[in-house]
């Protein structure tokens, strides 16, 4: 009766210890953003000033062009019926422009164009399974052809909800979003809708510039801005940056924290699989309860 | 009593009226398959840039997932914790996982815009992301149930290797191979469960932390940084509940009776189980503030309300009442409601609660994304029939031995 009680004292401590074994090695150690790499101080970015942009969509023809997606009878541009409806970039066009009216108070018209922000620490990268979407020297975050899978989580991972998909392809199909003109910027030349601009509504340049220019630019007219740089501190920084009259997050850009967007769970990863001790561990422990109660039978069957 | 039922191929006629009806369904899923590799994702799903992943994802691959831990659960219980009485319901849990995971697997691949670059992860490694953790570890435990799977194959063939024509020469070959490979797999076979559980706790677990990253875009209801924890927690709720819900449907549709004490054995885990899941899901709600969400009337609140009243609370008491576990009605219905429970859960965490910020079209999935949802838990019946007529998969009681003389032998040993 003793062994016996003992026996099943040892199960149950054995059981539960098993549990909290699971349970520890499976919760987060901590929940907090975890140290992300430093993106180059020498990246680059681009200052959109909405305050200047006058809606011509330029930008979107010359994008079009530059990527070899069909771009239509540059006439068709100045079709201003296209702002009756929100758009959003997809595989069709990489960049968008928004006009808003009557934004915030006040009667205004803001245009705002959308592309992807390229973040100092993208979602996109931390999420893709195999490694195809990469930050790279300058601040562009660019996809790889002939690693991606096709799977979608960059664009379930994105908090700008950029990354498109060539969902009418069956062979080839491609994630489709700005690449902040790569090439382009290899042989020096400027991003295409930067060049396009008429109005010098982007200012490209090192983004730590830039971001001074933009607190000039609202220090000089605080009247005339919006007391914040949209992407200054927005998941943790991004290569584009805005400047607008009201309040962008209101409306025209999603309002998102400062904490970059892959940190919770980089620490959950980083925490279940710290020098890969955790599933050790548990491997260890089962088979410890299982060589443990294998060797009561026996006893038993003694 | 073990002694007394050997896992055994049921003698059934193949096809019935039932099974032709499945199989109508696993055509119409095969149908839009093709639909879905000759003309593509679009031309079959309604999925959109808004909403990247729909049914396919959440249903096919995570519930899939989630309601294939009776696998795991049940080679804890029966081979490491050495509950012998349970061993008799790990054979048919272990075909349910095997067929689950093989499914899940074909889901994805359905799923990937480039479905012939699947094997990238196994080169292309990104440690930061949960998916490849994901993806890795079910591949491994996929291989993994298949090894465990191979000595009931090889059993089969023992000493009844007959192959046609010139190839019978070979016989006596195979037959030593095969009989080397079930010697070297019986004393590896522990690594295997072991390895089995580990990689089991890893990948639920993971298939939560997918969604943290959509934080943004994620409803309040479901959004949570321990949202790993919750999926395994629930993933180690459902898995008795499936097993318990299959076995009474395997003995109902084969003419069998249902295994009652064993079962209720299992129901015994099922409330504690349950508890601990709902203890953390509401104790994580209360910290984080957010049971105000349900005070409004939409989407999200009705479908979390549903989820964890009728999928978790109801079915939680049910377990905890005695009478219930020992009624095979009861039981059956508890399990189901469990099984619903959690299947909505993961329906809901991947698609009901993600919220893209601009949405030009809502996603609802299309006839051809269900049809091949449909067709593919119709496959899996199918190859499950297949599987018990022909392999020694659900345990019956030996020839010769009547339930009487069972019982007088067993009272003699005690």
């Amino acid at each position: 009766m003793a062994t016996q009680n003992r026996r099943d004292f040892i199960k149950t401590a054995v059981a539960i210890g098993a549990g909290a074994g699971i349970l520890t090695g499976t919760m987060p150690s901590r929940i907090t953003a975890k140290e992300v790499k430093t993106p180059s101080p020498a990246r680059k970015g681009v200052l959109v000033d909405t305050t200047l942009c006058i809606g011509c969509r330029l930008c979107e023809y010359a994008c079009k062009e530059e990527h070899n997606i069909p771009a239509g009878n540059l006439n068709s541009y100045e079709d201003r019926s296209v702002f009756d409806h929100l758009r959003r970039p997809d595989e069709t066009a990489l960049t968008v422009v928004n006009e808003y009216k009557n934004y915030g108070q006040g009667e205004n018209i803001t245009d705002v164009k959308i592309q992807c922000m390229h973040c100092d620490h993208p979602a996109c990268v931390s999420a893709c399974i195999v490694g195809a979407m990469t930050k790279q020297e300058n601040g562009a975050v660019i996809w790889d052809t002939d690693k991606c899978i096709g799977c979608r989580y960059c664009m379930v991972a994105c908090p700008f909800q950029v990354p498109a998909f060539e969902y009418q392809k069956a062979l080839d199909p491609h994630i489709m979003k700005c690449d902040f003109c790569y090439d382009r910027q290899q042989k020096g030349k400027l991003p295409a809708c930067v060049d396009a601009c008429p109005v010098e509504a982007l200012t490209f340049g090192n983004r730590v510039d830039l971001v001074e220019e933009a607190h000039r630019r609202i220090k000089a007219k605080p009247d005339k801005y919006f007391n914040h740089v949209y992407g200054e501190y927005e998941v943790g920084g991004t290569s584009w940056l805005y400047l607008a009259s009201e309040d962008l997050s209101k409306k025209a850009l999603p309002k998102l924290g400062t904490e970059p967007a892959p940190g919770v769970t980089e620490s959950i990863q980083h925490g279940l699989f710290a020098y890969f001790v955790p599933p050790v561990a548990l491997y260890a422990l089962l088979g410890g309860i299982m060589w443990l109660t294998k060797s009561n039978k026996e006893e038993e069957e003694i | 009593m073990r002694q007394y039922t050997e896992p055994a191929p049921v003698k059934i006629k193949y096809f019935t009226p039932g099974v032709i009806v499945v199989c109508l369904v696993a055509l119409n899923g095969f149908f839009f398959l093709m639909g879905r590799f000759i003309f593509g994702l679009g031309a079959v799903t309604n999925l959109n840039n808004q909403y990247p992943w729909g049914l396919w994802i959440g249903i096919d691959v995570a519930a899939g997932v989630a309601l294939a831990a009776g696998g795991f659960t049940t080679a804890a219980l029966g081979h490491i914790f050495h509950k012998d009485k349970y061993e008799e319901i790990t054979r048919p849990a272990l075909l349910t996982a095997m067929l689950g995971y093989t499914f899940v697997a074909f889901g994805v691949f359905t799923d990937i815009g480039r479905w012939y670059y699947i094997w990238h992860p196994l080169i292309f490694w990104n440690h930061t992301s949960p998916l490849f953790e994901v993806g890795i570890c079910v591949m491994t435990y996929l291989t993994v149930l298949y090894i465990e799977f191979l000595p009931i194959v090889t059993k089969k063939f023992i000493g009844h290797v007959n192959l046609p024509g010139v190839l019978s020469k070979l016989n006596r070959t195979v037959d030593k191979l095969l009989r080397a490979l079930d010697r070297g797999l019986d004393k590896t076979m522990f690594i295997f469960i072991i390895a089995g559980v580990v990689l089991s706790c890893l990948h639920q677990s993971s298939l939560g932390t997918l969604m943290v990253i959509a934080g943004s875009k994620m409803h309040p209801l479901w959004e949570t940084p321990v949202l790993p924890l919750l999926f395994l927690l629930s993933a180690i709720a459902v898995g008795f509940p499936m097993v318990i819900m299959e076995s009474i449907t395997a003995s109902h549709s084969f003419g069998l009776k249902p295994e009652k004490e064993t079962l209720s054995g299992l129901a015994n885990f099922i409330g504690p189980l349950l508890g601990i899941y709902l203890a953390f899901k509401i104790g994580d709600m209360a910290i984080r503030n957010t049971f105000r969400y349900l005070t409004e009337f939409n989407l999200q609140s009705v479908m979390f309300t549903i989820e964890i009243v009728v999928g978790f609370i109801v079915p939680f008491r049910m377990f905890m009442s005695k009478a219930i576990r020992e009624s095979i009605t009861g039981m059956y219905i508890a399990s189901l409601l469990v099984i619903f429970g959690v299947f909505l859960n993961r329906f809901n965490n991947f698609i009901v609660a993600y919220k893209p910020p601009y949405i030009l079209k809502q996603y609802f999935p299309s006839f051809g994304e269900v049809s091949v949802t449909l067709g593919f838990i119709a496959m899996e019946i199918l190859l499950y029939r297949l599987f018990v007529k022909y392999f020694p998969i659900i345990s019956q009681p030996k020839t010769g031995v009547t339930p009487s003389a069972k019982f007088e032998i067993k009272g003699a040993t005690k």
